[in-house]
């Protein structure tokens, strides 16, 4: 697809550089020249310098043929005055950027009058995530298959997990769960198990149940899920806004830290079931009288991110709680990574995700028959949710029967509504949504799972 | 640097060498020569190193503008010194080092030559001497990467080293699809071109010959008269589509996709048409003695197209013109032709850009605060390109000056030393006196010869990725 991106900061980079390896033409127009400069002699894209909400630039930068218009600039009037132009110079789609909270109070008429394909908002993506994880805390990230009725777990085995030295077949005799491990990320490296995988400390295991079995899963193995019943919030920016809404909402107490008195008595207004405390949390006696020791949840969102870093560190010595990092400018992600800080939410990758998605949910309904697709341990495996429209090769045959190319495992099958997680002797048949995880890229159809 | 991108290309180049090789062997055996032996070895040689060469995997894809300048430089010195091997093997050009002059004047697409009888030599050697004018004038790497899956962004740091113009871009955001639209739209001109001289009842060897050196905006004629004896006809043809050569080929891209406006705005275009036909009305009317008005016109444009694209055919001996036109001609040979076409010179778009920076200087003499903007095509010209026209035209010159002061060790007349210089660095061809139309740059000196194949190179690839291979710096870890 030929696309258009408007802001070339780290959504907008991020974005042309998937979306440029995932092959399509890309178009990229910023107002600064050193930031085109650098992107075109990084991507194979072509750089425009210039207003993105300029008929006579978006006319430059080939509008008219494009598919679709992505504008991610700061700001959310420059992302709609984009869109509304690209709108009216052609017949592509356009995504914007709207962070506000005022205009997120009206996005539903905002998007239809504008007739936007999608807006997105990081700050209200991010508390999303978050919460699913807060619901399921033993959790490090969720993604949903077939409408939410299936999920795709990352989940690290701890130390002293019963789960260590068991092969996976054992597994699932053991605790009578239908989960399906589809992949196990060591290190470096990436495996798609078979019934024989052994599974060590400290793995993270990807697998596909839907939420019931998977709560179930984690009470077998000795997880006490702890449901999180409060959490304690450091900053109390727009995402702990948009997070404490839905903490409230599933009835967990919410403390909120935030240094700026006039804040705290917004904050206070909007939340008076929530406790607004004025403090500057890098004073760590602070942190000790409101109690971080005995907190279910913790999260970092302050706008500096080393400041939350530094925070998150001192929450994972003292207290047990599952611990959030918002990280929004920094680099050094492998550094970060390897730090304890619980689970980094970075808005601007999440935003960034979700557009990709998005994207090629749009480019699969032009060709192939992908409904969804991951990419999960970097972009080493993908996830693909697959629709079977017509009669082919595999269908009615026993998975066990099939022929399949190696690292490849049908991990889920999707019948009118009925989850399966299948062993050897299920078959796919007509009508049915099959998810295959693989380490194969490039996969655009249900045959080529077959060698 | 990563060293084993370098290698890996310079290795590819090699073999698509190899591959270019097989044509004037082919017309070898059709015109059963002997000399057809010498690319067989030729071919054997290239595919030797090239194989090996292009089986390194790097280690890293991942690479910056010095290796793009580097891998360029290098790679087209590599491409030359195997080209020459078929001249030298067959013994037809006996001195390797005239040889490799010959060779670089055929990729550069200058068209000097060392031969005093251009017809002594084979028809296969004729033919690889103005095929090499096809390849070089589009580019080698150009024709590598809308080819080879080479994926990634920073193969944009190879188009820019090599493609010529103060800056280069992209005609579409995938730099393979760019790349295969540049060499469609070359190949497209050079198929109508052959058509028509075929038409015009060319013989197919000298069709195929001067189309070649047309497209590259080479000038390798196959007569020793050059271009005199071919009809008014096919004079024409060749004097139109040399200066459609010349034209920047973004031009052709937008008419192909029918924006005729956006084109036809093109400041560059304009400006290459309104000194071309200045340059055509001055130099007629001031050799309007010749032979009647029609004549004087012919011949007059054929000249201008020829020297202003920096191809350098000749349908007659303009030495014998007076002197204003000489001038005008020489003048033309530095100006040369669109950035973005196959064309030599300083190119039109600098000289256009160094003189409104003129009118930009005197402004500010005059109010020492105004701030003036240039534009270009509509486009503010920004602070580093205008910094890297200037800095290129003071290179050049000092380039100039010193190739001069070596070539002049030869002690050949002013006018002669003068033009060749001008001649090769421009990428040109003929000059004037002793290496004009009728004469040939045979009688120089080994160094020399040396120099001005340096000069063809510097030319060629606009002087920088040629002077880093000179730079310790480079080479440092």
């Amino acid at each position: 697809m030929k696309i258009l991106i408007v802001g070339c900061g780290k959504v907008g980079s991020t974005l042309a550089e998937q979306l440029d390896r995932e092959g399509h033409d890309i178009i990229i127009i910023d107002n600064k020249a050193s930031v085109i400069d650098y992107i075109t002699d990084t991507l194979d894209v072509i750089g425009i310098v210039g207003n993105g909400a300029s008929y006579h630039i978006l006319l430059e930068a080939g509008i008219e043929t494009a598919d679709l218009l992505i504008a991610v600039t700061g700001s959310d009037e420059l992302n709609l005055l984009c869109c509304l132009f690209a709108k009216k110079a052609s017949s592509c789609n356009t995504i914007a950027r709207v962070r506000n909270p005022q205009y997120n109070e009206e996005i539903n008429f905002i998007r239809e009058e504008m007739g936007l394909s999608m807006t997105i908002n990081p700050e209200l993506e991010a508390a999303n995530e978050m919460f699913q994880l807060i619901r399921l805390p033993s959790a490090i990230k969720i993604d949903t298959f077939a409408d939410g009725r299936v999920e795709l777990l990352k989940f690290q085995i701890p130390k002293d997990s019963i789960l260590d030295g068991m092969k996976i077949m054992s597994m699932n005799r053991q605790f009578n769960s239908k989960v399906l491990v589809c992949a196990v990320e060591r290190g470096d490296q990436v495996f798609i198990p078979s019934g024989t995988f052994l599974l060590k400390a400290n793995d993270k295991i990807f697998f596909l149940a839907s939420p019931k079995i998977a709560a179930e899963f984690f009470l077998h193995i000795g997880i006490t899920s702890n449901h999180i019943k409060n959490a304690l919030l450091i900053g109390g920016g727009t995402l702990a806004v948009y997070l404490t809404n839905k903490l409230l909402a599933n009835g967990i107490k919410v403390k909120i830290m935030e240094q700026n008195l006039d804040r705290c008595n917004e904050l206070s207004e909007m939340f008076p079931e929530a406790l607004i405390i004025n403090a500057n949390a890098s004073d760590n006696n602070i942190l000790a009288e409101e109690g971080i020791k005995e907190m279910d949840a913790f999260a970092s969102l302050t706008n500096l991110d080393e400041e939350n870093i530094l925070l998150s560190l001192y929450a994972n010595k003292v207290s047990k709680a599952k611990i959030f990092t918002k990280i929004t400018r920094l680099a050094y992600e492998d550094i970060i990574e390897e730090m304890p800080l619980g689970i980094i939410v970075n808005p601007k990758i999440i935003t960034a995700d979700r557009i990709i998605q998005h994207v090629r949910a749009m480019s699969n309904r032009k060709g192939s028959n992908v409904e969804t697709l991951y990419k999960i341990v970097g972009s080493k495996v993908e996830a693909l949710e697959f629709r079977v429209k017509s009669n082919s090769a595999f269908v009615g045959v026993p998975l066990e029967k099939l022929e399949l190319k190696p690292n490849l495992l049908v991990s889920c099958i999707n019948r009118q509504g009925k989850i399966i997680i299948p062993n050897g002797q299920d078959t796919i048949q007509l009508g049915d949504t099959v998810i295959i995880v693989t380490t194969n890229t490039g996969l655009n159809d249900l045959g080529d799972i077959l060698l | 640097m990563n060293k084993l991108i370098i290698f890996h290309i310079i290795g590819w180049i090699l073999n698509f060498e190899a591959g270019f090789m097989v044509l004037p062997l082919i017309v070898a055996a059709i015109y059963k020569e002997q000399s057809g032996f010498a690319f067989l070895i030729a071919i054997g040689l290239c595919l030797l190193f090239g194989i090996p060469m292009s089986l390194i995997k790097p280690t890293s894809s991942h690479f910056y503008a010095k290796e793009g300048f580097i891998t360029v430089a290098l790679g087209w010195i590599v491409l030359s010194l195997f080209g020459a091997l078929p001249f030298f093997i067959s013994r037809e050009i006996p001195s390797y080092i005239d040889a490799l002059f010959e060779i670089v004047s055929g990729f550069t697409t200058t068209g000097s030559s060392i031969l005093s009888d251009v017809e002594a030599l084979s028809y296969c050697m004729l033919f690889w001497r103005s095929f090499s004018h096809w390849i070089g004038g589009m580019g080698v790497l150009v024709f590598i990467l809308s080819i080879l899956p080479l994926a990634g962004g920073e193969n944009i740091h190879f188009m820019r080293a090599e493609s010529p113009g103060p800056s280069v871009e992209k005609l579409v955001p995938r730099i393979k699809t760019s790349s295969k639209m540049l060499y469609t739209i070359y190949f497209g001109m050079t198929l109508l071109m052959i058509l028509l001289l075929l038409l015009g009842k060319m013989p197919l060897f000298d069709t195929l010959t001067l189309t070649f050196g047309t497209a590259g905006t080479g000038g390798f004629s196959v007569k020793n008269s050059g271009l005199a004896d071919y009809t008014y006809y096919q004079q024409t043809v060749i004097t139109i589509f040399m200066f459609l050569f010349g034209v920047n080929f973004n031009f052709y891209y937008l008419i192909l996709l029918r924006k005729f406006k956006a084109a036809f705005k093109s400041e560059e275009v304009r400006w290459y048409f309104l000194i071309f036909s200045g340059a055509i009305l001055l130099v007629s009317l001031n050799t309007g003695g010749f032979k009647g008005f029609f004549s004087s016109i012919h011949h007059a444009a054929f000249q201008v197209s020829s020297i202003m694209t920096t191809t350098g055919y000749s349908t007659l001996d303009y030495n014998q013109w007076p002197t204003f036109s000489k001038t005008i001609l020489v003048l033309l040979m530095f100006i040369g032709a669109c950035a973005g076409s196959t064309g030599g010179g300083i190119k039109v778009s600098r000289i256009v850009i160094l003189f409104k920076s003129i009118g930009k200087e005197l402004s500010y003499l005059l109010h020492k605060r105004s701030i003036k903007v240039l534009k270009f095509e509509g486009k503010k010209i920004q602070h580093e390109t205008m910094r890297s026209i200037n800095t290129y035209f003071v290179t050049y010159t000092f380039i100039f000056i010193a190739s001069l002061l070596i070539i002049s060790l030869d002690n050949f007349d002013f006018t002669s030393t003068f033009t060749a210089i001008a001649a090769t660095i421009n990428n040109v061809g003929p000059g004037l006196e002793a290496v004009g139309p009728t004469g040939n740059f045979g009688g120089f000196s080994d160094l020399s010869t040396l120099v001005m194949t340096f000069d063809m190179l510097i030319g060629r690839l606009e002087i920088f990725p040629i002077l880093l291979l000179f730079t310790p710096d480079t080479w440092k870890k």
